[in-house]
């Protein structure tokens, strides 16, 4: 017995357009399409396929093809009572798992990385490519989906993946407090989806069963006086990302006006992050060589360039 | 004459050169070779023999580590790394007398950084003994195997490891954000980081899981999960392991996420009790273990929902274990299940596929099936919640012939699963056991992709060669892996 080939229409079809030779890049909504660098010239743009194949709620798995919108794939799941942890900015599925970054809510809803259980990709020689599986656990080979996962669409172009889906909790809550040291207010929470602090305000999302979200408002108002917010607030326009400890720290000097994620790390900033230093390992270097040889797959950008 | 030079204690012994080497940069006590030892590292937990091991090393830092790779590639000599040997599927076992690095000397909590919600640990610390040292600051690790009084957690980043309560929180990869790697080629890396989201490549979570072929981790630093305030913890007991099995997807469909849903079939609850009176009904076709965590009213909600679900798919019992020792007392069977098995028979083989939850029922008839036509007893307990079917094959090796049939049931089994949506492996991964099967769940295409990522790490094919990747495919039948007497497998 051999794997059966894939043979979806779709699938086979955007192969075929990606093909074999030529610099290629994948575009979505170009919400975060200057992460990694520009986009080297003369590259040509593919847009992957849409639409939703399959939703099974007691799997708790999606089957999306990468160009659905982030939007379109919550609003789906939502009629069945469940969400995904992708960040919703407007952007897609594809586009949303290749930049890697988590949604605000990511102690609530999980993190991206963790919920992306199976990618079916373009290779560089235009062929199709699974990496994962599409139940809920799996170590079946070694973890390529963390690989493509945050890859920029440098190692292969995604047409469709398998997503974990989680339910949406029965209630939510956001409440804010100036005054409130935002550690205290995180150690203090069971788990708290989001604690958001800007230096002088804390804002906290609370999610789960409704007398859950009261017992924990109680706490929260032993330690400063919370009041209920529509939700979070304007978030800066860049992203930094810190240890959680040093985010708690953040004083505004280098970043400008701040918001940081209590217990995360990510600091969301008027100033953009310094480049980061991504070590150049000879493993990450290999690679991108050996996924691809002649440097087709959206040249110009560098995961973490 | 003679007689003078038998009595010389002092004349050179011949030493091979590559245990002087090694002997040199570590310590002659810590690079053994004699046969106990060797014969010891040829064997993992899992059923397989002919394994053969070179010298075993044991060392106590980075740089040791670093020094042994240096000292593998100047002797063109490959490595096995090993933690406590508790794997099963084969992952361990040494293929073509490579060096073994054990990291059973390499075993302490670094650091408990709260601040960061992370522990620093050398991969050879018990993952039972860091819960255990995260208990007073209200942490533990999820990751939680039936093995974990003595698994290590180097072994459960080289399997990706789970158990029970991985269901809500995630297997290992979702536990580790930084892992500092000696590479095959001697180079010290540290993949990932503390920050929230590491610049560049994945390659932490690409390296956990990779079963020793990508790199020796040295130091890992693990996420620290709360301690949830309020814990339920229910028994449900089921005329038919059917019932059992639509009630764990009927949960799911609710909006439940459960940190635990375990099944045993009465097999299994029956030897269990005989081993340590768990507290378990013996005379329902099936158990369902299911454990609630979180605040006090959601567990609440949360458990009164699983007992009417349950109720509804037919559960003819459901029990809210009262007390601590109550709910220790179950989890002590589930942990145990295994060592009950001693009773039966004296060999078992342990299956792990995971099948979509749907199918979790209709699977299990054709398991017990499966079973039935070779001849040999199966019991089934088995992470529910996830899909992670772990039928165990009782048998006696003694007996001719029967290891065969084992075999071939337990082809058939991995089959069924793949026929049914699954895949080969929920937590145990391929080692030697599954990689026939790889080809018939990816594609040459998929397979050649992933000797892509092992070749980026592992040039040479040094680290662990033989494992994870079917013949056929890159570092799965390089020249030294020849010696091993073909067969062996079975």
């Amino acid at each position: 017995m051999t794997a059966p080939q894939i043979t979806d229409e779709v699938l086979v079809a955007f192969a075929d357009e990606v093909g074999p030779v030529g610099p290629v890049a994948a575009v979505g909504a170009r919400t975060r399409w200057s992460t990694g660098g520009p986009s080297a010239d003369g590259t040509r743009l593919v847009t992957a396929p849409h639409g939703i194949v399959a939703h099974s709620a007691s799997e708790m798995t999606v089957q999306v093809r990468a160009g659905t919108t982030v939007a379109e794939l919550e609003a789906a799941l939502a009629e069945q009572g469940q969400r995904t942890a992708l960040p919703d900015r407007g952007g897609t599925v594809g586009g949303a798992v290749a930049v890697g970054e988590n949604g605000l809510d990511l102690l609530g809803r999980g993190r991206l990385r963790d919920a992306v259980l199976q990618i079916r990709y373009v290779s560089a020689e235009g062929r199709l490519v699974t990496a994962g599986g599409p139940v809920v656990k799996n170590v079946t080979g070694f973890n390529l989906t963390k690989l493509l996962t945050g890859s920029l669409g440098t190692l292969g172009l995604f047409v469709e993946l398998i997503l974990r889906t989680n339910p949406i909790p029965a209630a939510q809550r956001w409440s804010a407090a100036t005054g409130v040291d935002p550690v205290a207010v995180f150690d203090a929470l069971y788990r708290p989806a989001s604690v958001l602090w800007d230096g002088t305000t804390t804002w906290v999302h609370l999610e789960g069963h409704g007398p859950d979200i009261d017992a924990e408002s109680a706490v929260l108002a032993g330690l400063g006086d919370f009041t209920e917010v529509e939700g979070p607030p304007a978030l800066p326009p860049h992203r930094w990302s810190s240890t959680p400890a040093a985010a708690a720290m953040a004083d505004g000097g280098a970043t400008g006006t701040f918001v940081a994620s209590i217990g995360v790390g990510t600091v969301f900033a008027e100033k953009p992050p310094p480049p980061s230093p991504v070590p150049a390992t000879g493993v990450a270097v290999r690679v991108k060589q050996n996924f691809d040889p002649t440097g087709r797959l959206n040249p110009g950008r560098r995961p973490g360039g | 004459m003679r007689i003078r030079e038998s009595f010389t204690p002092w004349r050179r012994r011949v030493v091979d050169p590559l245990v002087a080497d090694l002997r040199a940069a570590l310590s002659v006590d810590r690079v053994r070779i004699d046969g106990a030892e060797r014969a010891l590292m040829a064997r993992d937990a899992s059923v397989f023999a002919g394994g053969v091991a070179g010298p075993t090393c044991f060392p106590v830092s980075t740089a040791e580590v670093q020094a042994i790779m240096g000292i593998a590639a100047a002797h063109g000599r490959a490595i096995v790394p090993r933690g406590a040997g508790t794997g099963l599927a084969g992952g361990a076992i040494p293929l073509g007398a490579p060096i073994v690095v054990s990291t059973g000397k390499m075993n302490r909590i670094l650091e408990v950084d709260t601040a960061n919600r992370v522990a620093w640990v050398e991969p050879g610390v018990i993952n039972l003994d860091l819960t255990t040292h995260l208990t007073p600051v209200g942490f533990h690790f999820a990751p939680d195997p039936s093995s974990q009084s003595v698994c290590t957690l180097g072994g459960n980043v080289a399997n990706n490891s789970g158990g029970p309560h991985c269901l809500a929180y995630g297997v290992t990869d979702a536990h580790v954000l930084a892992v500092e790697v000696v590479s095959a080629d001697g180079e010290v890396l540290m993949l990932g980081g503390l920050d929230a989201e590491p610049a560049g490549l994945d390659l932490r979570g690409a390296f956990v899981g990779g079963e020793g072929t990508l790199g020796i981790a040295t130091r890992i630093a693990v996420r620290l999960t709360k301690n949830a305030p309020a814990v339920r913890t229910l028994l449900l007991s089921f005329a038919t392991v059917r019932d059992a099995a639509e009630t764990v997807s009927a949960i799911i469909a609710a909006g439940i996420v459960p940190a635990a849903l375990e099944v045993m079939d009465q097999r299994i609850t029956v030897a269990v009790e005989n081993f340590v009176g768990a507290g378990y009904p013996t005379d329902a076709a099936a158990v369902l273990l299911a454990e609630v965590e979180g605040l006090a009213a959601g567990v609440d909600i949360d458990a009164a929902r699983i007992d009417e679900i349950g109720r509804a798919n037919g559960a003819t019992g459901v029990r809210l274990a009262g007390t601590e020792h109550e709910r220790a007392l179950l989890w002590k069977g589930r942990k145990t299940a295994f060592g009950a098995i001693a009773q039966l028979a004296p060999d078992y083989y342990l299956h792990d596929t995971v099948v979509p939850r749907s199918a979790l029922a209709d699977v299990l008839e054709q398991v017990y099936e499966i079973a039935e036509r070779h001849d040999l007893v199966v019991m089934n307990v088995f992470h529910a919640g996830d899909g992670n079917l772990h039928p165990l094959l009782l048998f006696d090796a003694r007996e001719e012939g029967t290891l065969e049939r084992v075999h071939a049931a337990g082809a058939e089994i991995v089959r069924a699963s793949l026929a049914a949506g699954g895949v080969l492996s929920g937590e145990h991964g391929i080692g030697v056991e599954k990689q026939r099967f790889m080809g018939e769940l990816f594609t040459d295409d998929d397979l050649d992709h992933q000797a892509r990522l092992r070749h980026a790490f592992d040039p040479a094919c040094r680290a662990n060669p033989g494992k994870v990747l079917p013949s056929g495919h890159s570092c799965a039948d390089i020249q030294a892996l020849h010696e091993v007497p073909t067969g062996v497998w079975g």
